[in-house]
């Protein structure tokens, strides 16, 4: 059994193509039961979010099973293949294995480190399991990308810094501050990304939130909502006493904070740092107020560049986690060769077992006068030549879980010797992903 | 004398490897280092305490008495409070310093004689350990001010300029590290205080007068006056941040002057060479 991925996402192809070929999240069932209906398929599992499409299959034909993925995601969105065909890619076997470790580890995110990515694989296999449409072998490989995005996520620090301007923010204010849970902040204006970061901070626990604005009114509904304290714009300078925190995007053309004001402001705060965050474009605070001691002024730009700073940060913790990834796909694949072969081991032996058998019927049939011991020698000479026979090729077999060429070992002695495709498997799994279809 | 001066040596090395981890683990991203400094640093420590005990019981006396036994205890208390502020603050950056100079102390102890010192009688007085002990307790916690210190603008002019190395994201935050100055300050400048008085008080009883002005007595005092002036200022005038980290990096400063500069450089009552008459 192998497995096989075909999708596209952020990095192959653009958003016009991306909706297009997007599966709607409340409406799994009816393309799960398609993708199992195509007759490579043994179990799918279909990952749809806005970044990226995966349909992964385990079959046992991973070219056929391919090509009819790619066709059924092009005839299921009513496009021509060729449309497609150049963003979809593929993998197999140990790439395929590879591809969804590195995916739910969020290690081929947009946002790298992003931790949405686990929670919507999670969400597509809950549909497979729903719909019976993943079995023994997906339910086995969805569990182990889980658990390496999990080792992924404690082992390295890929998730750790802020990776958005308004987490970046509170992360900043961390530094400063330590707690920021006693903290008080004030929102100056009331743009939308003023209202983000201080969302932000708010369910970061601050403990005190002031809100001025030109108009009051409007500073007054942003304050109820946040349970805070409206403030009178005009004399908005005198409150800064009590704000730790300040957060100011007004469309104000000129500063409407100077150093001066600021050197007063932290002189009655008896020097207790502040932290200013200017979102405003043209800026409200005097850029020269950073220089102030125990005054840390941010505009976006320095935001940006905090972010860009957390990415460098956790690009160098993604060679770690890459490495985590390589070692549990070689885990991951010697259980699935596994699967083959122990049961081509039985197989074979059983094999054996019957032409021992016939052939003793057979020849004491002719010599019927042979004495009980004579009999017994010569069952013992048939069963001691086949296990000569067997020894060496059992040990191939063994050894070949694990590496590359244990399929190539199963797929010869199956082909070489006859042997009956294991169909156990396909009874396990078949019914239950279309229990009409019985 | 020789049980001890492997224990000592062991200590040494033990110290050593763990600067080594210390090091290792603040210029690479791998936890794995400072966590196992910390515990080597403990065990280094333990070892440290046998140390100085074993040569407690041999010579009958707290081993402060030589500059090989004051570097030695100097060390020791260095780490001992490490460890206090690492309960409290679990800040393995801290260490980073603080394990490389009590490192420091105690290459340049083996460079001193191990020998215990022939007693001048006038030492033989109970205010001396007093003395020494408290001195070095309260320099000990001034050197952590001053690590703290460093930390502190480190990380202040990083945020300042808002270019990041990848240090940032292993200091503490600023509030930390100046409520560590603070804290540092309000136990280190009574030790201090009592740490003269009580040296006062011996020299008295010694010398038969309080203050002589030798050398170390106006460099400490000129470093009391500073870490006076700090304490002063935060209390009343709203120091803090990074004039406080100033401070204090330049106080340890001193303080370091008057423990080394005055006896390779100066010379009056506190030369060890006038105790041990060598």
């Amino acid at each position: 059994m192998h497995i096989v991925i075909v999708g596209l996402s952020h990095k192959t192809a653009p958003v016009e193509i991306r909706e297009r070929l997007a599966f709607a999240p409340t409406a799994m069932q009816r393309p799960l039961q398609k993708l199992l209906e195509l007759p490579p398929v043994a179990e799918g599992l279909i990952v749809s979010t806005c970044n990226r499409v995966e349909l992964c299959a385990a079959t046992k034909e991973p070219d056929v099973a391919i090509s009819a993925m790619r066709r059924f995601l092009a005839e299921y969105h009513e496009i021509t293949p060729s449309e497609i065909d150049d963003h979809l890619y593929d993998y197999q076997g140990e790439d395929a294995i590879r591809h969804l470790f590195r995916v739910a580890s969020s290690l081929d995110s947009m946002v790298l480190g992003e931790p949405q990515i686990l929670g919507q694989i999670k969400t597509a296999y809950g549909y497979a399991a729903e719909y019976k449409t993943a079995g023994l072998i997906l339910n086995r490989f969805l569990h182990k990308a889980f658990s390496v995005a999990k080792r992924v996520r404690t082992e390295t620090a890929i998730a750790s810094n802020a990776v958005s301007v308004s987490f970046a923010a509170v992360e900043l204010a961390r530094k400063i501050f330590d707690r920021i849970d006693n903290k008080a902040v004030m929102i100056i204006g009331a743009g939308e990304m003023c209202e983000l970061a201080a969302r932000h901070f708010i369910t970061n626990g601050v403990s005190k939130v002031l809100v001025t604005n030109r108009t009051f009114a409007r500073a007054e509904k942003l304050a109820a909502e946040f349970q805070g304290k409206a403030v009178p714009f005009e004399n908005f300078v005198d409150h800064l006493v009590e704000a730790d925190i300040v957060l100011t995007s007004t469309g104000a053309p000129n500063f409407i904070l100077g150093q001066r004001h600021m050197e007063d402001v932290l002189k009655r705060r008896k020097n207790r740092p502040m932290f200013l965050i200017d979102i405003a474009v043209p800026r409200d605070i005097d850029p020269k107020v950073n220089s102030l001691d125990n005054a840390y002024l941010y505009d976006v730009d320095d935001l940006q560049g905090v972010v860009q700073a957390n990415l460098k940060e956790r690009k160098k913790e993604a060679s770690k986690a890459e490495a985590i990834v390589e070692q549990e796909i070689g885990q991951f694949h010697q259980w699935l060769a596994n699967l083959e072969v122990k049961p081509t081991i039985i197989a074979l032996r059983r094999k054996f077992e019957e032409i021992r058998q016939q052939e003793l019927d057979k020849t004491f049939g002719n010599l019927k006068d042979l004495s009980g011991k004579d009999r017994k020698s010569i069952e013992a000479m048939a069963n001691a030549i086949i296990n000569k026979i067997l020894h060496q090729p059992t040990t191939v077999l063994k050894q070949s879980q694990n590496d590359a060429s244990g399929n190539d070992h199963v797929d010869a002695v199956r082909t070489l010797f006859d042997l009956p495709a294991p169909a156990d498997d396909d009874k396990e799994i078949k019914p239950l992903g279309d229990p009409g279809q019985e | 004398m020789t049980v001890n001066i492997l224990l000592f040596k062991i200590t040494l090395l033990v110290y050593f490897v763990a600067t080594i981890f210390y090091l290792i683990g603040v210029i690479s991203r791998k936890e794995r280092f400072r966590q196992n400094a910390v515990y080597l640093l403990i065990g280094g420590f333990v070892l440290h305490c046998i140390t100085l005990a074993v040569r407690w019981v041999a010579t009958g006396a707290i081993p402060v008495a030589s500059l090989h036994e004051s570097l030695s205890f100097f060390a020791w208390t260095l780490v001992g409070i490490y460890l206090i502020f690492y309960l409290r603050y679990r800040t393995v950056m801290l260490g980073a310093f603080i394990t490389p100079l009590a490192l420091v102390l105690m290459i340049i102890g083996t460079t001193t004689s191990a020998q215990a010192p022939a007693l001048n009688p006038m030492l033989d007085s109970w205010w001396f350990p007093v003395h020494v002990t408290l001195a070095l307790l309260g320099h000990a916690i001034f050197a952590i001010a001053a690590a703290a210190g460093v930390m502190y603008l480190l990380q202040e002019r990083m945020l300042k300029s808002k270019k990041f190395s990848g240090l940032f994201y292993r200091l503490p935050s600023l509030d930390t590290l100046d409520s560590m100055n603070y804290k540092c300050l309000t136990f280190g400048f009574p030790l201090m205080t009592m740490g003269i008085i009580s040296g006062a008080i011996w020299a008295n009883s010694a010398w038969g007068g309080y203050w002589r002005w030798d050398p170390k007595e106006t460099w400490a005092l000129i470093s009391w006056f500073l870490y006076a002036a700090l304490l002063h200022g935060r209390l009343t005038v709203g120091w803090r941040g990074r004039r406080a980290a100033i401070f204090a990096i330049i106080g340890f400063g001193f303080l370091l002057f008057t423990f080394f500069g005055v006896n390779l450089f100066l010379s009056g009552e506190h030369s060890f060479r006038n105790f041990t008459g060598q």
